[in-house]
């Protein structure tokens, strides 16, 4: 607040000088306040993905006491690959829900996608590449369309995708016929979810990861000290990286142990997780760096601020519909890819699940907040939740209604969390 | 005086049957505070929105820097570096300031942000307008006051390095400090050289911050009158319409 009481009159000379310079205030100079600026964040609201990794920690703690079985390196294996096309699913629906839409219809959409992938690479069919190519056409014609509706016409997304969770259901049947089902054939689809990188593999695609993550970091203090903006402790950089690559080696070695049976050996980091990270890096570049993401979040907070400012709404949105059911389809590959095959009911159920590996993970069912990563970490929960409970062998009915007692009270949290914004519920 | 940026001629404007400005003619100079005053439904909004190009003009001639223009829409304003700062603000709360003041219009280089250059020029703008209030240039918006929304409002038009600036009711929702600072703001903004046309209905801060003063009644502008040589009382006399200068009421 300033104390200035002096009148200003119109004789008044510009007093422009003698206010301090913002630049590089708030810019937090130790760990100190660093850790400062992250707790006052917190109590302003901004919870992020905290709860989420809390969730999860606590969860990884309740389990493997609970079951030894948890924690070997073969669940955990299989938690990367049960969780891989939630992940996917849950980072498509981010790109509507920041814009304070939805999608209920991504799940029926890929299992339109994948019904169509499935019956045309059956022996004597299509090559796997052209079917995937189709694959995903299919998912961006499905998206214009919903985006045609939501952002040209202006009919709610809840209702438009509602009516197409229930007509894709219909295509499917029509696809895949009555009772039928569709094995997968291509190996190089099997392979996402069944084989696993060479162990040197698992090493390399982590030092990728974290030469690329220190490459960035490195390239933006540069180019922040070229524009004459002040840095941030490198301190904090390096602290950053140096928790990604313990976490990385953790994961890497676990998955490069043996956890094969007796007869047959199997280690490596399966060939999913390259996959669902190089998604995430494209995705998070998009939503963090460019003008396009930028928007989806500007529209997401206040639409009419960002139409006044030049944004094109009606585009920005449509394109996010387009992109949503593209991410599905991929996320339909990884699931069919796990399961083995295509039936009249694939991607029915999921949507749900990956609603709420969104919402779970902090992403706002009203718009405007969230990233890509809280979508990945909230899949983590939800598939920990089903695989723990499943190993200590409670029926599929308890996993359900646990699963979505998770997700409200993870949206209870956004609308507390946006309470305590100041912003109007 | 010199010429002025923004001169309308016999601007008019209706909708269906109803004239809602019968022919107005205004003048606003840079380096000055020009105020409209006039009661709800006198035809501020609809003249404000023309010159913003949300709702052009019907007829009449609008000049700028003299030469005649047409805005037929915002991007045409905002290319004459004419902005609105509205009434609601229009800030997205999920962004912070920089975001805000650069919405629309951010600095790339290979498609990517360069988050320097804007941190920089925003935060020379603030500085330009002797803001002391924010305490960090990442604060999102949802955590700003109403006197500071309204001054990341009003810096975005610097940034933009606007020549006329409309303010559009800048203190209706304001305290008594916040008014205060948010009228030191719009004169060091016209004393940076814009040109800054107030709306507003509360006549004790456009004593304060104006250089002239423009009365709307009924459509028709019915008095221009320099702050220094007039009062409140007369004022509110041609907002009531129980006054009218005949020279300016074409």
């Amino acid at each position: 607040m300033t104390t200035e009481s002096e009148s200003p009159a119109a004789s008044e000379a510009p007093r422009a000088s003698d206010a301090p310079s913002l630049l590089g205030k708030g810019i937090e100079h130790g760990v100190g306040d660093h850790f400062r600026a992250y707790i006052s964040r917190l109590r302003g609201g901004e919870m992020g993905a905290l709860p989420a990794v809390g969730g999860l920690i606590v969860l990884f703690i309740i389990f493997a006491f609970a079951n030894d079985k948890f924690l070997t390196e073969r669940n955990i294996a299989n938690l990367m690959t049960q969780a891989a096309p939630l992940v996917v699913l849950g980072m498509a629906l981010v790109f509507v829900l920041l814009l304070g839409e939805i999608d209920l219809s991504a799940g029926v959409t890929f299992g339109v996608a994948m019904a169509v992938f499935v019956k045309y690479t059956q022996p004597g069919g299509l090559s796997w590449p052209v079917a995937l190519v189709l694959a995903l056409a299919i998912g961006l014609a499905i998206g214009a369309f919903i985006g045609f509706f939501v952002a040209k016409i202006g009919v709610p997304s809840f209702v438009v995708s509602l009516g197409l969770f229930l007509g894709l259901q219909g295509v499917i049947l029509m696809i895949i016929g009555q009772g039928g089902t569709y094995r997968v054939i291509p190996e190089p689809i099997k392979a996402i979810q069944n084989s696993n990188m060479p162990l040197w593999a698992g090493w390399a695609m982590l030092a990728i990861a974290l030469l690329l993550l220190l490459g960035v970091a490195l390239w933006d203090r540069a180019r922040r000290a070229a524009s004459g903006a002040p840095n941030g402790p490198i301190t904090i950089m390096v602290a950053k990286l140096i928790g990604i690559a313990v976490l990385g080696a953790v994961v890497v070695f676990v998955l490069n142990q043996d956890r094969g049976t007796e007869a047959r050996a199997l280690s490596g980091v399966p060939i999913v997780v390259p996959v669902v990270l190089v998604l995430v890096m494209i995705g998070t570049f998009l939503l963090d760096r460019t003008k396009y993401g930028r928007y989806i979040y500007a529209i997401g907070g206040n639409k009419e601020a960002a139409r006044r400012a030049g944004i094109n709404v009606t585009m920005i949105k449509w394109t996010a519909f387009m992109i949503c059911s593209s991410l599905a389809v991929v996320a339909g590959v990884l699931y069919v890819s796990r399961v083995g095959s295509a039936d009249a009911s694939t991607g029915r159920d999921i949507v749900l699940s990956g609603v709420a590996a969104a919402v779970v993970g902090g992403v706002s069912l009203f718009g405007g907040r969230g990233r890509l990563l809280h979508a990945l970490v909230g899949a983590l929960v939800i598939a920990v939740i089903e695989n723990g409970l499943g190993l200590l062998g409670f029926s599929a009915g308890a996993t359900l209604a646990v699963s979505g007692g998770v997700l409200v009270l993870a949206a209870t949290v956004d609308a507390l969390a946006r309470r305590r914004n100041g912003e109007v519920t | 005086m010199d010429r002025p940026i923004i001169e309308l001629q016999h601007t008019t404007k209706s909708f269906g049957p109803v004239k809602v400005l019968k022919g107005i003619n205004l003048t606003a100079y840079a380096g000055h505070v020009t105020a409209l005053v006039g009661d709800n439904g006198a035809g501020k909004s609809t003249l404000i929105k023309g010159l913003s190009g949300v709702q052009p003009y019907d007829g009449g001639t609008v000049l700028f820097d003299g030469k005649p223009v047409n805005i037929h829409h915002p991007r045409e304003a905002s290319r004459l570096g004419i902005e609105v700062v509205y009434q609601d603000l229009a800030l997205c709360d999920n962004l912070d300031i920089v975001q805000n003041m650069f919405l629309g219009r951010e600095e790339t280089k290979g498609a990517t942000f360069e988050e320097g250059d804007m941190e920089v020029q925003a935060a020379a703008a603030l500085q330009s307008l002797n803001v002391r209030t924010v305490e960090s240039l990442h604060q999102k918006v949802a955590s700003l006051s109403g006197g500071q929304r309204q001054t990341v409002a009003i810096a975005r038009s610097v940034v933009k390095q606007a020549k006329v600036v409309i303010l559009d009711e800048p203190t209706a929702a304001l305290g008594v400090a916040q008014t205060e600072q948010v009228l030191n703001l719009v004169r060091r903004l016209a004393d940076s050289g814009v040109a800054v046309i107030i709306v507003s209905h509360n006549l004790q801060d456009v004593f304060k911050v104006a250089d002239e003063i423009n009365v709307l009644y009924l459509g028709t502008l019915t008095a221009r009158l320099k702050t220094a040589d007039t009062n409140p009382n007369d004022v509110v006399g041609y907002i009531t319409g129980t006054k009218t200068m005949e020279e300016v009421a074409s």
